[in-house]
């Protein structure tokens, strides 16, 4: 990977504001954390619907395990995890963790949040990436809600009532600041890896299935090894991003948290191609007008959010189903190495 | 001269139709071997089998003296031996030089070394090489879907070059290329036979191609081995002719 200078300079002034954002705006911590998460979603989703073309709806799959993963070796570090969820992990009078115990709770829930969606996708992806176009997508789609009524049936997790992470002490402040820079972390680490792996061979190899899956396969690519690396790839970012989300929440519900197919399932599709699907910036824009959009929907259209969120996304899919990136590329592809044709053909020299 | 590829009683039916009726034949180690027949005699099956794509219903494939027949496509791939399509494959929406990049060889390459940069000097000037090759060096930095059909098919010619194989098998190389551009084809199939020592096996209908470029043809009709021979004598076997105008 090469940097120039003025592009360096962008990323430091967005790494910059990306830190000082909270302090500059610190009545938006949560929805700023909750954005950061979706560029997490949106890159991830993009990285297999849109490099490799292979669209999933059941991303949410990794998210839930994530989050449910994290809280439980949160609490389970400490205390007995049927108790705790019994009580509806409420009580904070027997329930404490000091400073240092959240801190170590949340450096093993995290890595095992990612190792668990990480195993999760390499498990179930050998299985559904043998399916193509929509069949994969109706699966994975099968996969989020089954995951869904699963937990919500699974006492030890807290069922249908849910499962709350570990009350955090006072001395963690301000929990949606403490998080907001968990967010931004994961974020940057995300597109930091997720733009390595373009610029690699691999990238190139995603590339190829998405446009002939059968050519990429007679040419000697192991196709079914890079599937399921690039879905393990996008599961590892997700289930981390899903122990920061059930953190950010105070509460994990199994359908409207955890596996919210309904709401981040669709959402991250929607983001990858509102800002344009197959490009690395795409998600991020897309991400970010989106949840703008939202928080403003959800603040002067409430009882009608869901209406206007719904028109947005007819909207997107009939207008801009290249999204912003897309279109911007069709009209100045060299700002994206590809070049237009500008003389004849040249003979094939005899 | 060894045989490269030995194919033996190979059949293969979709449900009551048999497309090939216990086929056997052999191509020899740095020959040009042609398979030519009339419309829905087999050919593009009996390519199909070959590369691992159909499982056959019997007989035996070998490649390099190793059984092959229960291999699976992209393992057959990496042994070195590849097939081009009938209806051109590119990968549209990349640039040529990215399709050419990925098609390197992948034989001698583990799983790991996907994560190596793109690019890498020696592989691109060898993707430059086999583009100028072919005459698309000028079009390297194109979306390859934005090329014609004949330019498309070149493309997936340099692309095979690229991945080094022991065995090209080409499925009609020259259908759709304008006919001033045949010539200059041949020539470039030819040497990439002598230069390159890699052994041809070609499927074409225009016989003028096949006659000028193979040493020995096989005739394929209605699924069955019709004759096989050097192009003279194909050219001159009563049972072809017939096959061909009908008669059969």
């Amino acid at each position: 990977m090469t940097f120039p200078p003025q592009k360096l300079i962008g990323y430091a002034a967005l790494v910059a504001f990306g830190l000082a954002a909270p302090f500059v705006f610190p009545n938006y911590h949560s929805q700023m954390a909750e954005l950061w998460l979706f560029v997490v979603f949106a890159l991830t989703w993009d990285l297999v619907g849109g490099q490799m073309g292979y669209n999933s709806f059941g991303n949410v799959l990794f998210i839930g395990v994530g989050a449910y993963a994290c809280a439980v070796a949160q609490v389970g570090l400490l205390y007995d995890i049927s108790n705790y969820t019994a009580s509806d992990g409420g009580d904070a009078t027997i329930y404490v963790f000091t400073v240092p115990q959240y801190l170590t709770g949340l450096a093993i829930g995290l890595p095992f949040a990612a190792l668990l969606a990480g195993l999760v996708a390499a498990f179930f992806g050998s299985v559904v990436l043998g399916m193509r176009g929509h069949y994969f997508a109706i699966c994975t789609l099968g996969l989020g809600v089954a995951a869904g009524q699963i937990a919500a049936g699974w006492e030890w997790i807290g069922a249908g009532s849910g499962m709350t992470p570990p009350n955090a002490p006072r001395g963690i402040g301000d929990l949606a600041q403490f998080f907001y820079f968990f967010s931004f972390v994961l974020a940057v680490a995300c597109f930091v890896v997720i733009r390595w792996l373009l610029s690699t061979r691999f990238g190139l190899a995603l590339n190829a299935i998405r446009d002939d899956e059968d050519k990429a396969e007679a040419m000697g690519l192991p196709t079914t090894r890079i599937k399921v690396t690039a879905w393990t790839f996008a599961a590892v970012f997700l289930g981390l991003s899903g122990g920061i989300l059930g953190n950010l929440k105070r509460f994990i519900d199994p359908i409207d948290v955890a596996f919210a197919g309904e709401t981040y399932g669709v959402w991250m599709v929607l983001m990858a191609i509102l800002g344009g699907k197959g490009t690395i910036w795409g998600p991020v824009i897309g991400a970010a007008i989106f949840q703008v959009l939202k928080e403003v929907f959800w603040t002067y259209l409430l009882g009608w959010q869901r209406v206007a969120l719904g028109l947005m996304i007819v909207l997107i899919v009939v207008f801009f189903p290249q999204g912003i990136l897309g279109w911007v590329r069709e009209k100045f592809p060299e700002m994206f190495g590809h070049r237009v044709d500008r003389g004849p053909a040249r003979e094939p020299a005899e | 001269m060894t045989a490269l590829l030995e194919i033996e009683n190979v059949s293969k039916s979709f449900g009551g139709v048999q497309a090939n009726k216990e086929i056997s034949l052999e191509v020899p180690e740095g020959a040009i071997v042609g398979l030519i027949g009339p419309n829905g005699s087999g050919k593009t099956t009996l390519f199909s089998s070959i590369v691992g794509q159909y499982p056959i219903d019997g007989g035996s494939i070998r490649f390099e003296s190793e059984e092959i027949s229960t291999l699976r496509v992209a393992q057959i791939a990496r042994l070195g031996m590849l097939r081009t399509f009938q209806q051109t494959r590119i990968y549209g929406q990349m640039t040529c030089m990215q399709n050419m990049v990925i098609s390197a060889s992948v034989r001698k390459r583990g799983f790991g070394e996907l994560f190596h940069g793109q690019h890498d000097p020696q592989v691109s000037k060898h993707a430059e090489e086999m583009l100028e090759f072919v005459g698309l060096y000028e079009k390297r930095l194109l979306r390859a879907g934005s090329l014609s059909f004949g330019q498309q098919k070149l493309l997936e010619f340099a692309m095979a070059l690229m991945n080094e194989p022991k065995l090209l098998m080409l499925d009609e190389p020259t259908a759709g290329i304008n006919p001033t551009l045949i010539n200059g084809l041949i020539d470039r199939l030819k040497r990439a036979n002598a230069q390159f020592g890699i052994t041809l096996f070609v499927i074409e209908h225009n016989m003028r191609v096949i006659m000028n470029l193979a040493q020995h043809i096989y005739c394929l009709a209605h699924g069955e081995l019709l004759a096989s021979g050097t192009p003279d004598k194909i050219r001159n076997d009563p049972n072809v002719i017939d096959a061909y105008l009908g008669a059969h």
